[in-house]
């Protein structure tokens, strides 16, 4: 069984570090290894496996070695794979737009809200549209917070609104109004075909036509969201993964800072 | 006397079961004086009213929305549909047909005496009777000849959004050794006041639920049931504004297992509490009477609320659900209730406190297929520690017996299962199963330890919270927020504007015959 999973080839490459051609890292610098999973629609077997290691070398994988094959059902195999990877990144002329702001903790957003702002700042969240997933706009807005991070209801210079989940963003935008908020979190967890870029675009035109994208910080969040995807699509920051309350609360009152003091 | 692990009082749960039951029945006395849209399509759909008018409306919908804008929905739709059989001698589909094309005005005939319409109405209830025990039979006879596989049942889901893709994962999921198939519903369903029409490829996050869609799927999961030699179970949502009507559907096609819990609707789909406790009432009746395994939704509590401090709000809520499954006749076989795996994988000793409540919930609800919920909350995104929670979560299962396994996916919160994550999740349970098959047996847990001691707590605080309930009624507790923190007014949410109080004229004849409890 240990045929071919270890390579007795010396292969030889350049071992040092160059951030301009940045490869992954297996144990040995510039090694370019992989592990990758897939299933293709085909019987098992030999021809199967041959398809595999075709399908990486044009991904660019040296070297591909199918690891563990398993017929799912009939007509679908799955394998694991290791390979080493041709390609490299240029590192240094990576630029990645970035929420420009301090992350601070619920105490000291407070404080600095009672410096700079001199009154509570008004947010609404909800999950729009179809969307029944509340767990984002939950672990952000709840009082309870999410890992340890207090949600922003319990901040003391936020007036939180949390509507929940399958809000239409006619009702969101109509809450906006009525309360006058200066804080608009949208949450989106449901990604299936796309469903929740087309409902994030649909409520910024809402609030274009409206008249009021310049009166309120748009935020959106979500486990696919990035904040390049929110800038593009209209919004003022955008929230992903491993982000929490302080992080979106720091946000919200630094930009109103900016918005109102310059 | 039954035995505890734990160093349960059992006359402490019995009382706890004594005063679930004061909380149901108050509810019931409710429940017995109303009727809603969704109940009086489902008395049409059982009826054999089905298909769909010139603008794709559902022809149940055609009938009920005709009674509601005549404001004449509270004398019930058995009645005016008994009526117009005497006058037309039409049956109850041609009757709706009809309606649809404008040629008949049900509610201006000349009304016949309750005897005569009762009597017009009945062969049409038997008929219905029939055909939904005619599929409980079938389901037996499976069972009784190629047979089922070992508790805990697993359950894995489909959700492609196209009932036809669903069938090759399901069928793939069957082959490696799947007990349970449940067709995901397309986000928003349950927020729809009618049930979609046919066969449908296009969803969000799942399939629609339609009747079509339940035939298309219980068809190959025969298929599949003979060629492995066990019978799948069939799993579909019996919540939001159709609760009854994808009841009467799931009891007609030979679904087995039916997520069906008003307390859910209402926390997590801010559904109206009269409207949809109302028709958790004949949906459960009939579950009850179709052999169907209900699934209770507290595991989704601790999606919101935290799993170690709530833990009793689940417990509190499982002595409700099984009292207001009692209520609707639903034998404990059938009582799928939910709780689940969801504390910090951080917490020092989670591990003892998700085995002392498995084993709790276990001891307190002996006879019951307990719905087992793999954590959610806490899957990161990191596939391969995502491996081992759920493998944690599988040790618990087995060594405390539970009923049903919703399986765990490594790539939960990434995207819905491909195929081989559903593999992975199932080789993950059945190892699991089977290398520690008899743990629970060899083990006991040390006196006044951590484990007897969390359970013992988790009793008395859910006793604490079910006394407080009792005093409150449960609509005032609900509106107080007492389950997942979330707060609901009684008369918020969506769905209210269907109910209406029951007329004199009133009848719903399933009841009496499908309810054993009113025997």
């Amino acid at each position: 069984m240990s045929g071919g999973l270890y390579s007795t080839n010396a292969i030889e490459f350049d071992k040092t570090l160059d951030f301009t051609k940045v490869k992954p890292y297996g144990d040995t610098m510039n090694d370019g290894k992989v592990q990758l999973s897939f299933t293709l629609p085909v019987p098992k077997g030999e021809e199967a496996i041959e398809a595999a290691k075709q399908l990486m070398r044009k991904m660019g994988f040296e070297n591909p070695q199918v690891v563990f094959v398993k017929e799912l059902m009939e007509g679908f195999t799955f394998f694991n794979c290791y390979g080493n990877l041709t390609h490299s990144v240029d590192f240094k002329a990576i630029d990645v737009p970035k929420v420009a702001s301090t992350t601070m903790d619920m105490h000291e957003t407070d404080e600095f809200i009672n410096e700079r702002i001199g009154r509570k700042i008004v947010v609404i969240g909800a999950s729009t549209g179809t969307d029944a997933h509340t767990v984002g706009i939950d672990a952000i807005m709840n009082m309870k917070g999410f890992a340890g991070h207090y949600g922003i209801e319990r901040y003391d210079m936020f007036e939180a609104l949390n509507m929940g989940s399958q809000v239409t963003n006619e009702d969101f935008v109509a809450k906006a109004i009525e309360l006058n908020a200066d804080v608009l979190l949208v949450s989106q967890t449901v990604t299936q075909k796309d469903v929740h870029v087309k409902n994030l675009i649909e409520l910024v035109e809402l609030i274009e036509a409206e008249g009021l994208r310049d009166k309120v910080i748009l935020i959106c969040g979500g486990p696919r969201i990035s904040h390049e995807l929110a800038k593009e699509l209209g919004y003022d920051a955008g929230f992903g993964m491993n982000k929490y309350a302080d992080d979106v609360a720091s946000y919200a009152a630094q930009e109103l800072d900016r918005r109102i003091n310059g | 006397m039954q035995q505890s692990k734990l160093g349960l009082d059992f006359e402490k749960v019995k009382y706890a079961k004594g005063v679930s039951k004061k909380i149901a029945e108050e509810v019931q006395q409710f429940v017995d004086n109303y009727t809603t849209v969704a109940v009086e399509r489902t008395l049409c759909r059982l009826l054999g009213v089905d298909g769909i008018d010139a603008n794709g409306v559902p022809l149940p919908n055609v009938l009920i929305d005709e009674l509601s804008s005549k404001g004449v929905l509270s004398q019930g739709i058995m009645f005016f549909l008994g009526n117009a059989i005497i006058e037309t001698n039409l049956n109850p589909q041609e009757i709706a047909e009809q309606i649809a094309l404008g040629n008949l005005d049900i509610t201006k005939l000349t009304i016949h005496k309750k005897e005569e319409i009762d009597q017009a109405i009945k062969p049409f209830v038997n008929e219905s009777i029939a055909k939904i025990s005619a599929r409980k039979a079938k389901r037996e006879n499976y069972l009784n000849t190629i047979g089922e596989g070992a508790k805990p049942y697993l359950y894995v889901i489909v959700a492609t959004g196209n009932i036809y893709e669903d069938v090759v994962q399901a069928e793939a999921a069957a082959r490696q050794g799947a007990d349970i198939i449940a067709v995901i519903r397309t986000t928003g369903q349950s927020l729809l006041d009618f049930v979609p029409y046919g066969a449908t490829t296009e969803g969000f996050g799942g399939t629609v639920a339609t009747q079509e869609n339940f035939k298309i799927m219980r068809t190959a999961l025969d298929k599949v049931g003979e060629d492995v030699g066990r019978y799948i179970r069939l799993c579909n949502y019996c919540s939001g504004l159709c609760m009854p009507e994808i009841a009467a559907m799931g009891a007609l096609e030979g679904l087995d297992v039916m997520l069906n819990d008003a307390l859910y609707g209402i926390l997590f789909r801010d559904i109206n509490m009269q409207r949809t406790i109302v028709d958790q009432y004949f949906s459960r009746v009939l579950n009850g009477f179709a052999g169907v395994i209900i699934n209770t939704g507290e595991d989704n509590y601790l999606t919101t609320a935290d799993a170690f401090q709530e833990a009793h709000t689940v417990l509190a809520s499982d002595f409700i659900n099984e009292q207001l499954a009692i209520v609707a006749g639903i034998p404990e076989e059938q009582m799928g209730l939910g709780h689940a795996f969801e504390m910090d994988p951080d917490l020092e000793n989670g591990f003892l406190y998700e085995l002392s409540q498995a084993q709790m919930t276990r001891e307190i609800f002996p006879n019951a297929p307990l719905k087992y919920m793999p954590p959610t909350k806490f899957m990161t995104g990191n596939v391969f520690k995502g491996h081992v929670q759920d493998a944690l979560f599988n040790q618990i299962s087995i060594w405390t017996g539970q009923g049903l396994q919703l399986l765990g996916m490594l790539t939960e919160a990434i995207h819905t299962p491909f195929m081989s994550d559903r593999y992975l999740s199932i080789e993950n349970a059945k190892y699991i199963f089977n290398n520690m098959k008899s743990i629970g047996d060899e083990m006991e847990f040390k006196e006044g330890g951590i484990i007897r001691t969390r359970a013992q707590e988790v009793v008395a605080n859910s006793i604490e919270l079910l006394e407080k309930i009792e005093k409150e009624g449960l609509f005032t507790a609900l509106e107080k927020g007492i389950f997942a923190d979330i707060k609901r007014p009684l008369n918020g949410g969506k769905g209210l504007a269907g109910v209406v109080e029951k007329g004199v004229n009133y009848s719903n004849p399933f009841v009496a015959i499908m309810n054993k409890n009113l025997k």
